[in-house]
């Protein structure tokens, strides 16, 4: 499907942009040493331990890992939406030169929706389920000072237009759970981008929806942060999706990156044994020869995580002092691909040419232990 | 789909109504003793042709199917004979007892909401935190505590030993305004006498309290669990990251959502404000429906306890129909489901 800007109104809210030109400047987001826990009977849960990740304006990185690695509550800890009892307990959040983490609550609320916005997961209960969606959006709009009353319908129908939803005036009247799953997805997406923010946290925008519609909405994506220059981060544990719309990735296991780099690096050659093991449970469109391997085991407790490398217990290559001594993410020899491409001048080519990895089998090139 | 909604809920009263007129009849006939000589009881020897002419000119002489037609269509049109305590139809004393009722729980119902849902959402922002614990053990309290108990230690407290308020009656006879609607704070409004205001609303306090309390504390306990519940619903955290400051994401988005399952306890709970006051009306004296009830089972005046229970039920559908409209107004998935 083809979303194009169809209304008048909608100008006003693009922005002008030179995406390629931005991609290289300063990250709009970083994340240091981020650390969340979850205080339970059982203890603390460390649902985000220590991590460290950049999104340049007009990026997309994209955050994969399996289910309960953290994704989710690095993703509310950036937003400061930790829901109890859960803390940040350390780190900075660095948006725009500030660390949100440092910020007064007026202030953290002021950045929400207007500068750093948030798709969840399951659109029909990220919507209010007893108001109708035209009153959630302009309820939205009116929140950011965009615009009130005729001007905000106005604007709420220009962001319904844009997010593809046909008669999107008569839309506005709908409640939730009229809509179907792809059309509630685009109405939480026009409401993410209502505020005109920097960066788009989208935790698995697709995940709840048919594959059909997960094509469609990822395009959406793909096409506003084109339009409006969005950083965004992707979080996803579709690999597919990662390859097709993600710049650069980071892979996450048991609350730490293990992986860090551009996309066609971590697809062509991933470098850690847990990247190398998620690719591999990805079936291979028309390769039915191609078998799959799931990764044996599950995730560590996040109670009391395994010593040493916390991949351990699962790797198939782990040596013993894989046991003992924790690995560090470091900084790897850049691929002949990214070689390639540096010499070749495209050194703004996706993701560029860093890349990182927590692994005892590459020591790497030493330093830079984010 | 409003129109359907509301004639499908009107229509699914019907057997309810059915059945309690039925059980209502049944009881009299059931109940030991015949109504004639309940009747006659107080006027001295009659004879035996007198009797037989009673009974058939209240037709207790026909077949019990006869009967039950003949008492359902009078019910129909308010007709419940004659009080058999007080001579008047029974219809006369209750429309005349009906306001004070109506006033007192009211007033309780307005203060038990008044309390119960901003401490139940209090309680849910923060819980097992101190406002939580305090808010479950007076809860606790609310719930476990006879009404009559609580009733006679603030009569003792507060209007024995501290003379603050009056502790039993409607008002204070000489301030009593010209009844309009028989609510004695409506009236004294509408008669702009404040002095009357005054005396009636003091009268109104502590039975009202006394009454509102259990309901109070079940209705907190409610706000409570639903708002738990619903905090922790992505729509809450969406409304937080769209940037909605928490008054609201907590008054209007979290709360519509938690009243929706709280309406129904509301809507039981008011039922039992107006059929539940017999021992509270007693304990204050005050002349209601609750305490005619009471003096009607006690002079086994069977028409107006009658009249008394249809009305209890009666109004106990009225509510659940008018709470499953504000259900419908608060959640357009009930409409739907229920249309
Ligand atoms: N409210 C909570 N209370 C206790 N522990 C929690 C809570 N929320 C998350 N956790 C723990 O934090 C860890 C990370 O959870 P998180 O939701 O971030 O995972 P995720 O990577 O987003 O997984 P998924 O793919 O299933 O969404 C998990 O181990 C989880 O058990
Ligand atoms: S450090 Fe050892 S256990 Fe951990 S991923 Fe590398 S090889 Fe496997
Ligand atoms: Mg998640």
């Amino acid at each position: 499907m083809s979303v194009d800007v169809r209304h008048e109104a909608l100008q006003t809210v693009t922005k002008p942009l030179q995406v390629e030109e931005r991609r290289q400047g300063a990250p709009i987001l970083a994340v240091k040493k981020l650390r969340t826990c979850f205080d339970t009977y059982r203890g603390q849960v460390r649902a985000v331990d220590g991590i460290s990740l950049s999104v340049r304006p007009g990026e997309t990185v994209a955050l994969v890992g399996e289910s309960g690695c953290g994704k989710s509550a690095a993703a509310l800890s950036i937003m400061r939406l930790v829901p109890p009892p859960g803390r940040i307990t350390g780190g900075q959040v660095i948006f725009d030169g500030q660390d949100l983490l440092a910020l007064s609550r007026a202030e953290m609320r002021r950045i929400r929706g207007r500068r750093i916005a948030m798709v969840f997961q399951d659109p029909l209960t990220a919507l209010n389920p007893t108001l109708r969606v035209g009153a959630q959006l302009v309820e939205t709009l009116a929140t950011q000072g965009a615009a009130r009353g005729r001007a905000a319908r106005q604007r709420a129908v220009a962001l319904l237009d844009a997010v593809g939803i046909p008669a999107a005036a008569e839309r506005m009247r709908a409640y939730p759970h009229e809509l179907s799953g792809g059309m509630r997805q685009r109405v939480v997406i026009a409401m993410a981008i209502a505020g005109q923010p920097d960066l788009v946290i989208a935790d698995e925008p697709t995940t709840a929806l048919d594959v059909t519609l997960q094509a469609q909405i990822m395009e959406l994506l793909a096409k506003l942060k084109e339009e409006r220059g969005l950083a965004i981060l992707l979080i996803t544990h579709d690999l597919g999706i990662v390859a097709n719309f993600a710049d650069r990735a980071a892979v996450m296991y048991a609350g730490q990156i293990v992986a860090e780099g551009p996309v066609a690096d971590l697809v062509r050659e991933p470098l850690h044994p847990y990247a190398r093991g998620l690719l591999r449970c990805v079936p291979r469109l028309g390769r039915p020869d191609v078998p799959i391997h799931p990764i044996h085991g599950s995730v560590p407790d996040m109670v009391a995580p395994p010593a040493g490398c916390r991949f351990a217990p699962r790797c198939p290559e782990a040596m013993p002092q894989c046991r003992q001594e924790m690995p560090v993410l470091k900084r790897q020899p850049p691929t002949a691909r990214t070689i390639r491409q540096n010499s070749e001048g495209e050194s703004l080519a996706r993701g560029g040419t860093v890349r990182r990895v927590r692994c005892h089998l590459h020591p790497g090139e030493g330093g830079n232990g984010r | 789909m409003w129109v359907r909604f509301v004639g499908r809920r009107l229509w699914q009263t019907a057997p309810v109504l059915i059945g309690v007129s039925l059980i209502v009849f049944l009881t009299m006939h059931l109940t030991p003793g015949d109504p004639i000589e309940h009747m006659l009881g107080r006027a001295g020897s009659v004879t035996r042709a007198q009797i037989e002419e009673l009974r058939a000119h209240y037709a207790l002489d026909r077949p019990l199917p006869t009967q039950y037609a003949l008492f359902l269509g009078k019910a129909v049109t308010g007709d419940f004979g004659p009080s058999y305590s007080q001579g008047r139809p029974v219809v006369e004393v209750i429309t005349e007892r009906l306001p004070a009722t109506l006033e007192l729980t009211l007033f309780a119902f307005v203060i038990a909401l008044a309390v119960a849902i901003p401490a139940g959402a209090l309680a849910a922002l923060r819980p097992h935190r101190l406002f939580d614990r305090t808010a479950t053990v007076v809860a606790l309290l609310g719930v476990s505590m006879p009404g009559f108990w609580l009733g006679i230690v603030l009569m003792i407290l507060l209007g024995l030993r501290l003379h603050w308020l009056p502790i039993s009656g409607r008002i204070d006879w000489a301030l009593a305004p010209e009844s309009i609607t028989g609510m004695n704070t409506v009236d004294a409004l509408l008669a702009g006498d404040g002095a009357a205001l005054r005396s009636a609303l003091a009268h109104l306090i502590l039975p009202a309290i006394t009454m509102a309390a259990p309901m109070a504390a079940m209705v907190t306990r409610m706000v409570r669990s639903s708002m738990i519940g619903v905090l922790g619903q992505d729509f809450v955290q969406f409304a937080r990251a769209r940037g909605l400051p928490e008054w609201r994401v907590v008054g209007k988005h979290a709360l519509r959502n938690a009243l929706v399952p709280t309406v129904n306890i509301v809507a039981i709970q008011t039922g039992m404000l107006l059929s539940g006051n017999m021992v509270i009306e007693a304990v204050f004296q005050y002349p209601g429906i609750g305490k005619l009830a009471v003096d009607a089972i006690a002079a086994a005046d069977y028409p107006l306890v009658q009249a008394v229970v249809l009305l209890y039920a009666v109004s106990y559908v009225g509510l659940n129909l008018a709470a499953d409209g504000i259900q419908a107004v608060l959640d357009p998935r009930v409409r739907e489901a229920r249309a």
